[in-house]
């Protein structure tokens, strides 16, 4: 198994691991918690890709991370306003509790 | 001197603003309102004054002093209406006519109107009563006339209606508003054929006007039906406005009614203004009346035409006519309106037989002794409290010496006593005129006839007010409703009194100046005459009258003589109580006391014939066009039934069936959105997975 | 390498997985962070220094204090009682095949068995990666930095507390009754 493989699956697994968490944690926090997950394990394909892509001179997975890092900082910036917000009008951190949008 | 044609707006713009200011006063302000129509009309006739000295200096070889001022008021498709000033002759003579006698009757009136509580708004009605009168004036456009000739309409509605919680004053407003209409009707039409023929309204603009030699030659030479020239078909028409608004016959119904409206209205209304407008509108068209193929433009001596035989007979009918009523009137003010129709009909006749100058200057004189009879009624009615009927007066001559003194000039001027008297000269070259008519000898017989009814009436109404026995006042329920209305507490009113002086100076005023007026026109010295016509300059001292004027002169001093005396003799003689003429010819004096009955007359064919209209329309609307329409209701309702039947049968249902399928899609998809994110999430992943199976199987294949 | 490799490996994967199912937030939270710190390393690993810092500045500096605040503010301190998860077979099946799909894709893929086995270690310099900001990447750059602007306005007027509203208030009063 080349590196490259194995980088890649160590990233499926953590995507994996991320998205269970985000599928089946009631606490909405957690929920974000695996969304994180998801972006770093995302981050580790790109770097990985890079070193072992055809021309890392170029420099393009880097600079992807560097882009994903700071717009996932601003969506877990606005994820965690959210949930407080939430968590004041409904007294709940719960997913489920959430469902006004019901049909 | 000329640059006055651009200010003339001035005139009518004055007593408007002066009324629009006045319409926002409160009640309690009667000094400044009257104050403030007062002064505009003293402007007024300042300005007037100007503009009159204007027309004084004709150019020479140029006829009269012509000015005019055109103006486009607004932009119609590819035309310009316009409108216009006019300045000559006729308009600066009436302009200071009216100006003048308007000043002092609205001075009278604050002595008249004292006692009302409206004061306020009666000045404001006067002041839009005078401003729409010299807008009529100075108009220079048919259609700017008619527009001021309906605001006199409606400010004499107001007037006379003044005192309206008297229902005869809101019948009598209303009686004059809609027989004026009747003959408004017939103008309007006149107006519309002539903007149709000739293209414009305005009577001059260098060779273009509707009353100009261009225009005029088309009218003429073009004929409609029956072979009248269009010329007369719309003269007639024209004429049918001066009929309603002059009280002419048959629509002269409007004018003793309007009686009703304070007695300074009256006056304004008989002297100066609204029914002026009849007579002045017919010489202010006399070029299009007289226009015949034959004599073009021909002035002074006027030329037979079909419009103005018409003009002629009419007036020498309502002359004749009038007069007769007034003889069996019992109302000072009724007998002087019965008067006024009468030397309308003068002035019509004037007009028919003798061009503008012999109607004009009779209008003008009428004005001033019209105005002062008036007003000398107005003072003696104010003086008796209130008291019209003439029978009840009686010895007033001692009572009040200055009304005396002044009804007795205008007495005098309207019945034509000879040589000082402005009514003399008038009247007298309105008869010269008819006689020479070549046409027919008859309007000079009736001319004659009403001369000496007239002095005959005006000596009765003399007699009885100011010179019969004084009559026991105790026994008038009117007297007796009144003093108790108006309540005085030097008990001043059991007798008659003097009028105040406000009342009694435009009384002397007037009275000086109808004696004056009889210089300018006498055979000697036909001043008014070149006035008009535009030769002052020709003008000579010395006898220029023909042997026909002798004649008529004599004849006509004749006439007044036999009036008077016949009246004077059997009055003075009779007994008190009773009238003398009533004891000779009950039955036609109770005719005549019933004004010949035309309103009854009135009452029996037209309003009839509008009652049975009506009810023959109320009925078709009952049962013919009422039927009608539920025949098509019940087609409709037909239809709508077989429309909702097919629609409920036939459309709804597939229609419902396809509703319910449509539901139950919506509920199971509804239930899909439980608002579970995370199962929104299982589902995107499990989407996810069946997404890369299917392509990598697709891309394997 | 492959040593240190797996090391790295099985302490970020093991670290998530805790993560995601100890029951106390407080700990998940600092499980994250240690999680969070191997990927830094695996960045290093990478060769990609830079990367790493910023994973380290970043995600352990920012985020994970961040996602510490906000279990505290919503009272997540203490270990919930009762369940924990929610649908828990369903998401696990999911997650599952998830995860098998992209490991065959992974292993079953021929592009990634045409790459060569070995390549030298790329030398990445920080000068080289602010060149490469400063130039080809100039308009996302901006872009970016106006994007964190908005969001922490965004994040600012959200988490503001709701004036005079109902819920607001009920809020409010059953805090307080709670708080001992």
């Amino acid at each position: 198994m080349t590196p490259l493989a194995a980088y890649l699956l160590v990233s499926a697994l953590l995507f994996a691991i991320g998205f269970a968490g985000a599928l089946t944690r009631r606490n909405s926090i957690l929920v974000l918690v695996g969304v994180e997950l998801m972006l770093n394990a995302a981050n580790l394909n790109f770097l990985a890709f890079w070193r072992y892509g055809p021309n890392p001179e170029a420099l393009t997975g880097v600079m992807f991370v560097l882009f994903a890092i700071a717009v996932a900082a601003a969506e877990a910036a606005v994820g965690l306003a959210l949930i407080i917000a939430i968590y004041r009008h409904y007294c709940s951190s719960n997913v489920e509790d959430v469902a006004t949008m019901k049909g | 001197m000329k640059g006055i044609i651009n200010s003339l707006w001035l005139i009518p713009a004055l007593p408007l603003l002066a009324a629009g200011i006045i319409a926002l006063m409160k009640r309690p302000q009667r000094k400044p309102a009257a104050a403030l129509a007062i002064g505009s009309m003293a402007l007024a006739f300042l300005v007037s004054c100007v503009a009159f000295v204007a027309t004084l200096q004709p150019e020479a070889g140029k006829g009269a002093v012509q000015l005019t001022h055109n103006f486009a008021w607004f932009d119609l498709g590819g035309s310009a209406l316009r409108l216009g000033w006019l300045l000559d002759p006729l308009t600066a003579g009436m302009l200071v006519m009216v100006t003048f006698v308007g000043s002092l009757i609205f001075i009278f009136s604050v002595g008249y109107m004292d006692h009302d509580e409206n004061l306020t708004r009666f000045f404001g009605f006067l002041a839009l009563f005078a401003a729409a009168m010299l807008g009529l004036l100075i108009a220079n456009n048919l259609l700017f006339l008619f527009m001021c000739w309906e605001l006199v309409g409606v400010a004499s509605y107001l007037l006379i209606g003044f005192w309206f919680h008297k229902p005869s004053a809101a019948a009598a407003a209303k009686k004059a508003f809609i027989t004026t209409r009747i003959g408004d009707l017939g103008f309007f039409l006149g107006i519309v054929w002539l903007y149709h023929e000739t293209g414009t309204l305005l009577f001059y603009d260098n060779g273009a006007g509707c009353l100009e030699q261009g225009a005029l030659t088309k009218l003429v030479t073009q004929t409609t039906v029956g072979g009248m020239a269009v010329s007369t078909a719309i003269s007639l028409l024209l004429f049918c406005g001066a009929v309603g608004k002059s009280g002419q016959l048959p629509l002269h119904v409007w004018l003793p009614d309007a009686m009703e409206g304070p007695t300074p209205v009256s006056a304004l209304i008989h002297a100066a203004t609204m029914v002026a407008a009849g007579v002045f509108l017919v010489a202010r068209v006399f070029p299009l009346m007289g226009a015949a193929t034959a004599d073009l433009g021909l002035e002074g001596h006027s030329p037979h035409t079909t419009a103005l035989t018409v003009v002629t007979w009419v007036g020498a009918c309502t002359a004749v006519f009038a007069a007769l009523i007034a003889v069996a009137q019992n109302d000072i003010k009724r007998i002087l309106a019965f008067s006024t129709v009468s030397q309308l009909g003068y002035m019509m006749l004037g007009l028919g037989v003798g061009g503008p100058a012999v109607g004009m200057f009779h209008l003008l004189t009428h004005a001033f002794f019209k105005a002062l009879l008036f007003l000398g009624a107005g003072s003696v009615i104010h003086g008796s409290h209130h008291e019209q009927d003439i029978r009840r007066m009686g010895g007033l001559r001692k009572l009040m010496p200055i009304t005396f003194a002044a009804y007795a000039v205008g007495m005098m001027a309207l019945a034509g006593f000879p040589l000082v008297f402005s009514g003399f000269w008038s009247k007298d070259e309105v008869l010269h005129a008819a006689m020479i008519w070549s046409p027919s000898k008859l309007p000079f017989l009736l001319g004659l006839f009403g001369a000496v009814l007239t002095a005959f009436y005006m000596t009765r109404q003399m007699w009885f007010v100011f010179f019969a026995p004084r009559a026991e006042s105790a026994s008038s329920p009117g007297r007796a409703a009144h003093s108790a209305s108006h309540h005085e507490p030097q008990g001043a009113s059991s007798s008659p009194h003097e009028s105040p002086r406000v009342m009694t100076l435009p009384l002397v005023i007037l009275a000086v100046a109808t004696v004056l007026l009889s210089l300018f026109a006498t055979p000697v010295w036909p001043w008014f005459h070149a006035y008009l016509g535009g030769q002052l300059d020709h003008l000579q001292v010395g006898w220029s009258a023909d042997s026909a004027a002798g004649l008529t002169m004599l004849l006509s001093v004749l006439a007044v003589a036999l009036g008077v005396s016949a009246s004077w003799r059997l009055y003075s003689r009779g007994k008190a109580g009773t009238d003398a003429v009533e004891r000779l010819f009950p039955r036609l004096f109770r005719a005549l006391q019933g004004r010949l009955y035309v309103d009854e007359f009135y009452a029996a064919t037209v309003f009839r014939l509008n009652a049975a209209v009506a009810v023959l329309s109320d009925w078709a609307d009952r049962f013919v066009w009422s039927s009608v329409v539920e025949l098509a209701a019940w087609l409709a309702k037909g239809l709508a039934w077989l429309s909702r039947t097919l629609d409920e049968s036939g459309i709804n249902s597939g229609f419902d069936a396809g509703c319910v399928e449509t539901r139950g899609a919506g509920g199971f998809a509804s239930r899909l959105q439980n608002g579970q994110t995370q199962r929104y999430l299982r589902i995107l992943g499990a989407g996810v997975v069946v997404l890369v199976v299917a392509i990598v199987w697709m891309g394997n294949n | 390498m492959n040593f240190i490799f797996a090391i790295l490996a099985g302490l970020t994967v093991g670290a998530a997985f805790a993560a995601m199912t100890l029951r106390n937030l407080v700990h998940c939270a600092l499980c994250l962070t240690v999680s969070l710190i191997g990927l830094a390393l695996l960045y290093l690993q990478l060769g990609a220094e830079f990367a790493g810092f910023v994973q380290v500045l970043v995600y352990v500096g920012a985020v994970a204090i961040l996602i510490l605040f906000a279990v505290l503010l919503t009272r997540g301190g203490e270990a919930p009682v009762g369940r924990i998860t929610n649908s828990l077979g369903a998401g696990l099946l999911v997650a599952a095949a998830v995860f098998g799909v992209l490991a065959w894709a992974i292993i079953g893929s021929s592009a990634l068995k045409a790459l060569p086995k070995e390549t030298p270690q790329p030398a990445l310099l920080v000068k080289a990666v602010g060149d490469k900001l400063m130039g080809e990447f100039v308009l996302p750059l901006q872009g970016i930095a106006l994007l964190l602007t908005a969001a922490l306005l965004g994040a600012v007027v959200i988490a503001m507390r709701e004036k005079s509203s109902p819920a607001g208030v009920a809020v409010d009063s059953r805090s307080a009754t709670r708080n001992p």
